[in-house]
Order: C-alpha cells, then structure tokens, then sequence
C-alpha cells in the first residue's frame, strides 16, 4: 500500500486545491492520518473511493473526537519602560519583566474515518476533520454519498457530538431520543440531575436521592 | 422429491427423541434446587475478604486477622465502582507484624458489582477472593444487598474449601514473603545485636 | 417471495427516486389502492432480539418503508470508558455482544497491544485462537437456530444449538469463571494458563462439534418449508454490502471475499490453513449457510490450534496491571468477530484512562442495508431478513 505520504501527493494532483496535511501518530501503531480541508473532503473521498490503485471502497469506522478550548499559562519576557528615580535624578529606563499570560487556544470537534479497501485488501487510511470551533460552526460535509456506511454513524456522531454533517440525508438522533438536547460524548458534559432512583444507596448518592425527595417534599423515606 | 428434506429432518428429530431416553447426555436437566450440579472451582460470583484466624473461637478473630491494610486501590480501580472502604486513622499489626492501616468499613453493593474480579487482580495484599455463594436474593433492596465487612470476611480456611488450587498457590507465595521478611527481619536484630556488642566494650572502658 | 429482481440493475451510488440522487434505496411506490398501514415492530416484539423498533410502512402486505430506531439500550458504554482505567473497561466490552464476550475481549486487548507495542506469548495467541472460534462455533449455532426459530419453527432447532452452546459455555466457564461475562484477555496476553484437563476436555468437545453441524445440515438445509422461506428473500447486493460497510458472514453471503482473519492476519491466523465460504444467490437462504459452513471451517482452525498449542506463560511478564499507561497516540484494531468486524479506536493522552475510546459496532453498521433488503418484501419475510442479519442489542446501542 502507498505510504500517507504518496497518498497525500495522489491526492494532492487529483484534487486541485485540495488542503491535506499529515498528522502523524506517535504511538507504535504507525497509523498515520490526513487531515482534509472540509471544503474539499467530499471529492477527495470520492477520488480515493474511485481510484483504481487506492480502492478505499470499504469505510470501516466514523467516530468524533471532542478537543475542548485549551487554556494556555505562557511566561513571556516583557520588556516595558518605567520611570525611575537613579541617583536623584528621574529617568525612563527600559526593564524586562517575566509576565505570565494565559490564552485560549480554541478547542474544536473532529470526525476521523478510517478507510480499508476490500479489492485489494490494505488500510486503513486513516482521514480527519475538523470544525471551527465548537460551539456555533459545528459543520463538516458528509461522506455518506460517497460510503453508505458512514449514515448510521455520520447520525450517531451528531448525536453524541453535536457533528452536523451537511448533505447526510437523513441526520436525525440515533441513540438519543429526538427532545434531547445535549451532546453526551463532549467532555464538559454535565450528566442532568434529574434521576430518581438509587444506582446505589450509599454515601454521595443517597445524599443526593435525598435532596431531591426534600425537594419534592417527601420527606425521609430515601433508600434506607 | 418434494418432501425429501422435511422427512430427513424429521427422522433426525425422531433419533433425538428417542436418544433423550437412552443416552446420558441429552438428559441436561436438573431439578434445581433439589439437584445441584458441582460448581467449577473457577466460577466466581462476588468478592469476599480474606482473614487469617488466630485465636480460633475468639468472637472478633475476623476483625484482627483481616488481611486488607484499606490501600484503596480495589475501590479505584473497581469498574462500576461498587466498593466503598473508609481507611483507619491507627495502625494495627497483620500477618508479618508490619504496622498497618485497616478499613473501619468495607461495603460492597452486591446490586451493582458485576462480578469482574478485577479487584482481585488489582490487590497487592492478597485480600480480597472471589466466592461462589450465588443464592443471595433478599427482600431488601438496599440494606440486604449492600455487604459491610463482617458479612465479607470469610476465613482462608474457606478460601482453600472453595479454591483450593488458587489458595494453595496464594498460601505459598504469602510464606515465601513472611519467610523473606522474617529473614529480614533476623538481619536487622543481629546487626542491631552485633552493633550493641561492639559498641559495649567501648562504654565499658571508660 | 416477493423481493426485488436480481437483475434490476440498482448502483448503490447513484440511485434515482431520492431528491439529491445519493445512495438511498428506491422508493417503492405504492400500488394506489387502499391505505398505507404504518406498524411500529418492535421494541417488544419478540423477533427482535431484544429492544429493537422498526417503523414500517406497509401498503397491504409489502413493505414501502422502514425505518429502524436505536437506543433503547444505549448506556454510554464509550462515555463510561473514557472515566475509568484501560483494564477497568474490559469486563464492559462483555458486554457489548454479550453472545460472544471473549472475542470483545480480544478485539480490545489487540486495539491496546497495537497502542503500547506489548507482545503476546505464543501460548496466548494459541489461547485466544481457541477461544475465539469456539465462540464464533457457539454463535452461529444460536444464531442459526434464533433464525428458525423466528421462522415459526418453535424450540427445536434452538434447543440443539443451546445443547451444543452450553458444552462450549461449560469450557468457558471452567477456564475464566464466568459462562458468559469472562472477562478473560489482558493486555499482553490471558488471565490464566488453562490446565492440561481443560485442553484435553477441549480437544472432546470440539471432536463432538462435526456431528453436530452434521445434525443441523441434515435436520435444515434441505427442508423445503425452509428454502421456499428463505431462498430469493433479502437479497443484498455485492457493491452495496461493500459500500454499506457489511461486514462478517453477511458479506461473505453476498459473495465478497473479505475475511479479516484472512486479510490482516492478525494473531497467528496465517497458520492455519481455512476456507472462506461464499455464497452466490446472496439471500437469507445463503447467509444460513455461510454461518453453517463457517461452523466448519471453526472446526479445522480449532483442530489445529489444539494440536500444536505449545507450552510457556500466557502473559508477558512485562505487561502491567496496576499503573498502566500508554504512550500519547492513537490506534485502530480489528478482528473478524463472529458478527462482522469489531473495532475499536482509542487515542491515548499519556494518562491511566482513554481519551477516545470508541467501539466500531458490526451489528449496527450491517442494519444500514435492512431497509435496503426488506424493501419490497412480506411483512413476514421481515421478520426473517432481520434475523438474518444476526444482531445482539448490546452492541447495536452500546
């Protein structure tokens, strides 16, 4: 099979303008990645389904991958002009100062789709995407024209990432019911409080099944 | 012909039928729970704790010979996290006569356990086993269901009744390490013995 | 048996009758008389292996549309992994398939070792080819006998196949404790060394599997209320299987040669010399008969892995139990599980837990051709077709 990097140059004279990079993985596995432009992902797949010497025809796995908003704590050598007093007489004097400065790198929700071929037997190609961010430009294009595989998972994706694949043509919850509203795989997910059993009648959580039957006023008939 | 395959299946029917009658195999019914099959010495279903007996008869023996110093890497590591261990603010000798912590609570919600015994790979003490009691249905829910550590304490004498390859094993390795740390242990007091007899002669001639 | 003609030419990619022209199945248009009947089957109808719901239009007997919905088990098994240890996730994935739990345990341990690099002694290897055919064994043969059983045939069928199961559970049970939820395979290799007996017991009860699958052929192949149920219904395709991502015998029924444990060859596979049984006809009919043949063939790689199985330990002993944590990176592994291929895809961040865990589920991913397969078909026939597809809910919402 061709290395990620003979398949990105492919991919790169099929597909003008096609942004693909490498991303490579570290671990021992040695299963290297390509990250598509969205813009252009939909004929890129279409290219490596159709060529004949690739022949990804067969899409094995499409999952989501959350990478929330980083907050990043830099020291950085500021250099900055002060007004001091030296020797009696009032002078500006250039001073460098260790400053730490925290920013944000903005998080994002990523899809990966791994690629084996059923006519010549090799994978997986591994291929990524990314969304702007994760909150308001949550959309990749769909890769379901082109592998039917991906409907159920493309659907499942949106569902438990909040992925929204454009041209699916039938994104609907998969797992989740319909009134839903939050995405449970995204790591700041917040579990809603609302049960009213007891998964188990022992310390945090029958604090808790208490405070709800308080709530509800129910007085002290909890678990035990 | 038509009807070929239906008799052919139907004669194989017939030859089960009738050998459910004759051949010992095909009888797999048993009346529980007046029958019982034997249980393989492999079969688990939930965790009890290991105590050593010392002073047999003693009322509160499991107490002093349980072999969990409440490390807490079972509670961490357990899966659907069913076990619940408050660590002892003493010290308390176990087996080799090192000073150790003791749980002064041990629960574990048998409703939620699902029987992976990971918290036996993961103990580094030996003390926690798997048991093979499975008819343990209560009609309380949450008090029934929920094993302090008097109900979990189980001597290693049972242990052995119920895996008797696994405890030998065990029973070894846990001689081997008193062995290692007695012998220690005889190291340190004769060089403390020796050091205080080279150091007497000294304070004797001033 | 009303189905669609083999021969209407139907190109998975570019099937008219949709809006957008993707690779929808056609639309089949009502005949025009009478009204449309929408039945909700499931989640409690008893063909569906557990909670399963299909929303089917039907316009007199013939399906017009049907739509599965998902969920009714789903438990987050991906979420609840990414909280907890790598070790502390493997007696979960028994319980993804809970049918055959030691090959989830495989497809995991393999996803690790492909992640950290760890070698598996030869014993283990031998050990997990073992225990993974005798599942696949025990599989088909309930899954066989599920599909007659759904055919109307009641408890016979079944009942053999359970007699047969319950041998090879009783080995299950003996090696890892458990007949079901073994929770057997470790990172680097397997729990415990199974005993001289266990072999011996082993190599009896896999010389009784040959008559059994004899027994099967003889009381169901060629039974004729079978074949005029089965044969022409449900067909699939080749190039929509492929495209639809089908995966394991219903694949293989469609005639595509792709056997993952021929393909990869993963473990020590390529020792063993098996066919991959392929079906022509493409229907119920042949995917009942890929499982028996592969029944079969499960024999032959069991035969030979008992014979040769060599002495030595079943863990490597550098493998870690307390404090294991893999390098930052990421892996995809995947076998030929008894359903299709099962995947999983973890992306480590250097920590004691996973930050991907994700689970490639067979049995959901061959359901995007039911509607494909059950178009056009009897409401009777459908009940078969899903059968067919041989699904456990565990995985499907995981």
């Amino acid at each position: 099979m061709k290395t990620v990097e003979e398949i990105k140059a492919a991919i790169e004279a099929a597909v003008p303008g096609a942004g693909v990079e490498i991303v490579p993985n570290p671990s021992v596995s040695g299963q290297h990645s390509l990250r598509l432009d969205p813009a252009t992902a939909r004929a890129v797949g279409k290219f490596l389904h159709d060529d004949t010497e690739l022949a990804l025809d067969f899409l094995s796995n499409v999952t989501g991958v959350d990478w929330p908003d980083k907050e990043i704590a830099e020291k950085v050598k500021v250099t900055r002009t002060v007004t001091k007093t030296v020797d009696g007489v009032e002078q500006s004097v250039e001073e460098t100062v260790d400053e730490t400065r925290k920013r944000v790198e903005p998080g994002c929700l990523e899809a990966v789709y791994h690629l084996y071929s059923v006519t010549r037997k090799h994978g997986p190609v591994v291929l990524r995407m990314r969304t702007v961010n994760r909150t308001g430009q949550v959309s990749l294009p769909s890769l379901t024209p082109v592998w039917r595989s991906a409907e159920f998972q493309e659907r499942e994706v949106f569902d438990l990432f909040g992925i929204v694949f454009e041209g699916h043509p039938d994104l609907r919850r998969l797992l989740m019911w319909d009134a839903f509203t939050d995405h449970p795989m995204r790591r700041d997910y917040v579990e809603p409080d609302d049960f009213d059993y007891e998964p188990t009648a022992h310390d945090e959580v029958l604090a808790r099944a208490q405070a709800h039957k308080d709530a509800a006023g129910q007085g002290t008939e909890a678990g035990q | 012909m038509l009807g070929e395959g239906i008799l052919k299946g139907l004669a194989e029917t017939a030859k089960n039928f009738a050998g459910s009658f004759v051949s010992k195999e095909r009888l797999t019914t048993v009346e529980y729970p007046e029958d019982r099959i034997p249980t393989f010495e492999a079969a688990r279903v939930f965790p009890f704790l290991v105590y050593d007996a010392r002073n047999p008869g003693d009322e509160n023996d499991w107490e002093a010979g349980l072999r969990c110093v409440a490390c807490q890497i079972c509670e961490k590591e357990c899966p659907p996290k069913c076990i619940f261990i408050d660590k002892s603010k003493d010290k308390k000798p176990d087996a080799l006569g090192k000073q150790q912590f003791y749980p002064t609570r041990f629960d574990i919600d048998v409703s939620v356990c699902m029987s992976c015994q990971i918290c036996v790979e993961v103990c580094p003490f030996e003390a926690i086993k798997m048991d093979n009691e499975f008819e343990l249905s209560t009609t309380d829910r949450f008090g029934g269901l929920l094993h302090d550590r008097r109900q979990l304490a189980k001597s290693n004498e049972y242990y052995h009744k119920i895996h008797p390859t696994e405890a030998a094993e065990v029973d070894a390795r846990l001689a081997e390490e008193k062995a290692k740390a007695d012998a220690k242990a005889r190291a340190a007091a004769d060089a403390a013995a020796k050091a205080a007899a080279a150091a007497k002669p000294a304070g004797g001639g001033e | 048996m009303s189905n669609l003609p083999v021969d209407e030419a139907i190109d998975p990619l570019t099937v008219t009758g949709r809006p957008d022209g993707w690779n929808r199945p056609p639309l089949i248009e009502p005949d025009g008389e009478g009204e449309l009947l929408e039945v909700a089957m499931g989640p409690h109808h008893p063909s569906t292996h557990g909670v399963f719901r299909m929303d089917v239009a039907l316009d007199g007997e013939r399906v017009i549309r049907l739509k599965p919905v998902f969920g009714y088990l789903h438990r987050n098994h991906e979420k609840i992994a990414e909280g907890i240890s790598y070790l502390a996730s493997m007696p979960y994935t028994d319980r993804l398939d809970y049918i055959c739990p030691l090959t989830n345990n495989w497809a995991y341990a393999l996803a690790v070792e492909k992640l950290t690099g760890q070698e598996v002694p030869e014993r283990a290897e031998y050990l997990r080819v073992i225990l993974g055919e005798l599942t696949r064994f025990q599989n088909h043969a309930s899954s066989i006998g599920f599909l007659i059983q759904e055919m109307g045939a009641s408890g016979t069928p079944l009942m053999y196949a359970f007699r047969e199961r319950e041998k090879i559970l009783d080995l299950f049970e003996e090696l890892t404790g458990a007949r079901m939820m073994c929770n057997y395979m470790r990172f680097g290799g397997c729990r415990v060394d199974p005993t001289a007996a266990w072999l011996d017991k082993t190599r009896k009860v896999v010389a009784g599997l040959y008559g059994f699958t004899e027994e099967v052929d003889r009381l169901l192949s060629g039974n004729e209320i079978l074949m005029a149920r089965t044969q022409g219904v449900g067909i699939l395709r080749p190039e929509l299987a492929v495209n639809a991502g089908v995966t394991g015998p219903m694949l293989r029924a469609s005639g595509v040669n792709y056997d993952i444990r021929k393909v990869d060859g993963y473990s020590i596979y390529n020792r063993f010399s098996f066919k991959v049984p392929l079906g022509d006809h493409w229907d119920v009919y042949d995917r009942y008969m890929i499982r028996l043949l592969e029944m079969r063939e499960s024999i032959k790689i069991l035969e030979q892995a008992l014979k040769d199985i060599p002495g030595g330990p079943v863990m490597d002993p550098k493998a870690k139990i307390r404090g294991f944590r893999p390098k930052p990176g990421e892996a995809y592994g995947r076998i030929e599980a008894p359903k299709g291929e099962l995947g999983f895809y973890l992306i480590s961040d250097g920590g004691p837990n996973p930050y991907r865990y994700r689970v490639r589920p067979p049995s959901l991913i061959n359901l995007t051709v039911l509607e494909d397969m059950a178009l056009g078909a009897n409401m009777a026939d459908v009940v078969l077709i899903f059968g067919s597809v041989d699904i456990v809910l565990g995985e499907v919402d995981r």
